[in-house]
């Protein structure tokens, strides 16, 4: 008799049917889109940070960088001119350090002490700038007698002779690239587990001492290298083994070489910038964190929740969005529509008070009349849910295949991983902002559509609350005297 | 046996006191059969519904079979009302979306009969007031006379001791009337049971053997010898 009775009402009531699996659907369709897209922004945020850490990497360890001293600090370059009709080239480079204060190499060992830290890796960031070409002097011509030769600057002066400079000068080339020190005994965690060897190979865990390199592949394209060729840093010859693709965005360095080699050439034997660190439990990084910036002062250690703050751009435009407007969002229209559905449920029982109080009169306990009011709210709840499902997925489906851009900026503007130790960000990009182009996509979990059919059975038990509790507080003979 | 001791009923319609019934006395043997007329809103329906223990009096009591209805939970209240007492009103309030089966079968669902005892009790039911054709169809496809006959089949099916009738000819016309009066007469006097019913209907009422007449909330007994 339930399943009779509840079929045949909502079939003769389908139009208010409709309308409250209608509401509810809508609803429940919002959460799953905004579920899916916020998920979706989450993945596409966790790819614009692995593209800077690489697997594996929980935080990085780093020391800020000093206040930039004066002139000093800055690399000089000195060159003779050369005579005039020398073309020989001139070719000079400076190897720095980049971005942050180097730490000693046994803070390394330090950290990996920590509790919580499975492993821990040194890195050294380089910044590698070639001056290279000609420079000759210029002749001085003395007004109507011979010349002189004579430097730049020399023809002034009281008493000198008249005359002017004529020729000379410099023709030279900046060729600034980044270079980074990576341990090639732990191949596990770096920067270089961000990018995907698309050609020759990977370091070898034997290639400490190896004057091997491995470029990036744009570097190597704009450099046109590939496995085999050589590259001379600071005067000294690395052989290139493999080319290395970033998975997205920019790559971490130019070229990657052994940290031993990175410390011989600036000058920094068993120095590092970045420690690279993989906690033991995911959960426990801000323990782990909270433990390393206790015991090894002076450090800054910057977790990917911490970069993950200095995203900007439209993905964190959209993804504000999506966390905010498109949660209340969901929110108000679930609630409107668990109301809707509820005064609707309630509006139909006031419609049965003939119905429910002959059921009452004929021996119907208020408890089944309850349950043939619920059963009805819950089976419009499924619907708006099976409805609502179909319309999220088609909405999250139509999200991935449309995949819009967004743009992702991390640190630079925002401030702040370019603030006192940077974070994560490798070599080259803590000081400016780096930009990211990221497809949005939308997936749907199994933990979303149960979400959905949660919502399904509480939006059905929220509106026949709201029915039961009238029907069950009709009394017989209130309900038949009111329509006698 | 009913045994109705000064039940009184008041309620309050806005800043008004209305007695519904005053102080009312009355004792219904078991298969007695009694009309009770009266002007509307003089307590008739009042009565009727303290009588099926559809609504409780204000003070008195209304003993059915030594039980005080007045007194009695609800749970057993409606239990007593599932199991004794059938009623069939003047709207027929019949379940639209269910067939004449179904809603004869509603009756018994409070009484845990199975569902295949619950059909062939319904079919048997329609088919003493005449409707073992009309099983399958709605209300809707029925005409007055026959969703009243449906009404009567619900409110016997269950075999009750006391039949509650409120102006059950009241929306139908002479023809109809007739019929259905019949068909109550010829059930009350095979099944023997106590037959209590509301009318505005003068024709109806002489025939009657006891006529209780109530007047703002004061009822008159009439008693007539059995023709």
């Amino acid at each position: 008799m339930f399943f009779t009775y509840l079929r045949r009402e909502l079939r003769r009531r389908r139009k208010a049917a409709l309308v409250v699996a209608s509401g509810l659907a809508l609803g429940i369709a919002l959460v799953i889109v905004v579920t899916s897209v916020s998920s979706g922004m989450g993945k596409a945020q966790d790819k614009v940070l692995q593209s800077l850490y690489g697997l594996g990497t929980d935080m990085t360890v780093t020391k800020a960088a000093a206040p930039t001293a004066a002139s000093s600090d800055r690399p000089r370059f000195r060159f003779d001119a050369r005579e005039s009709g020398d073309d020989s080239e001139q070719s000079s480079d400076r190897v720095m350090v980049q971005g942050f204060q180097t730490l000693a190499a046994s803070t390394v060992a330090e950290v990996s002490e920590q509790k919580g830290v499975r492993g821990a890796v040194g890195g050294l960031s380089l910044q590698v700038i070639k001056v290279s070409g000609q420079f000759t002097r210029g002749q001085f011509q003395q007004n109507g007698t011979g010349g002189r030769q004579g430097g730049p600057g020399q023809n002034g002066g009281s008493g000198a002779p008249q005359g002017e400079v004529q020729g000379g000068g410099a023709d030279f080339d900046v060729n600034s690239y980044s270079v980074y020190g990576t341990d090639v005994t732990r191949p596990a965690l770096g920067p270089l587990t961000s990018s995907k060897i698309t050609s020759g190979r990977t370091f070898r865990t034997t290639e400490t001492a190896a004057k091997v390199a491995v470029a990036d592949s744009a570097y190597a394209k704009e450099k046109k290298l590939k496995a085999g060729s050589t590259v001379t840093v600071k005067g000294v010859k690395f052989t290139v083994i493999g080319v290395a693709t970033a998975d997205s965005g920019d790559a971490a360095a130019d070229l990657y070489i052994p940290l031993k080699q990175a410390q011989t050439l600036a000058d920094a034997a068993g120095k590092v910038t970045t420690i690279y660190v993989q906690a033991t439990d995911s959960k426990k990084i801000d323990s782990v964190k909270s433990a390393i910036r206790k015991n090894v002062p002076g450090t800054t250690v910057t977790t990917s929740a911490d970069l993950a703050d200095t995203v900007s751009g439209s993905l964190s435009t959209a993804s504000s969005l999506a966390t905010s407007v498109g949660r209340w969002l969901s929110v108000a229209v679930l609630v409107a529509a668990f109301l809707v559905a509820g005064l609707l449920t309630s509006s139909a029982v006031s419609r049965r008070v003939r119905e429910f109080g002959t059921l009452k009169a004929l021996g119907w306990k208020s408890g089944r009349v309850t349950r043939q009011v619920v059963g009805e709210a819950m089976v419009n709840g499924l619907l708006g849910g099976a409805l609502g499902i179909a319309l999220g997925l088609a909405g999250a489906y139509a999200v991935t295949a449309v995949s819009p851009t967004l743009q992702a900026q991390l640190g630079g503007g925002s401030g702040g991983s370019g603030g006192p130790g940077g974070g994560f960000a490798g070599p080259g990009r803590q000081a400016a902002a780096k930009t990211l182009d990221v497809a949005l996509t939308a997936p749907v979990s199994v933990t979303t559509v149960a979400i959905a059919v949660g919502l399904a059975v509480a939006g059905g038990l929220t509106a026949g609350a709201f029915g039961g509790w009238r029907a069950s507080r009709l009394r017989p003979a209130d309900a038949l005297r009111r329509v006698e | 046996m009913y045994e109705l001791r000064g039940v009184t009923k008041r309620y309050t319609r806005g800043k008004e006191t209305v007695h519904a019934l005053d102080g009312v006395d009355l004792t219904i043997a078991d298969g007695d059969r009694l009309v009770i007329q009266g002007p509307t809103g003089g307590g008739k329906s009042t009565l009727l519904q303290m009588l099926g223990g559809l609504d409780r009096p204000t003070s008195g009591e209304v003993v059915l079979d030594g039980t005080d209805l007045a007194r009695l939970p609800e749970a057993r209240l409606t239990r007593v009302r599932s199991e004794n007492i059938g009623f069939v009103f003047q709207s027929f309030n019949l379940i639209p979306t269910l067939t004449a089966q179904e809603n004869v079968e509603t009756a018994l669902v409070p009484l845990g009969v199975q569902v295949k005892e619950r059909r062939e009790r319904a079919a048997e039911a329609l088919r003493s007031v005449g409707l073992g054709e009309r099983l399958g169809h709605l209300p809707s496809e029925m005409s007055g006379g026959q969703q009243q006959r449906v009404a009567i089949a619900r409110a016997l099916v269950k075999q009750p001791k006391v039949l509650l009738a409120d102006e059950p000819t009241g929306n139908l016309d002479e023809g109809m009337r007739d019929e259905i009066m019949d068909v109550l007469e010829t059930l009350w006097m095979e099944r023997g049971l106590t037959f209590i019913m509301v009318t505005h209907d003068s024709a109806i009422a002489r025939k009657a053997p006891r006529l209780a007449t109530i007047r703002k909330g004061r009822l008159t007994l009439t008693e007539r010898a059995a023709p």
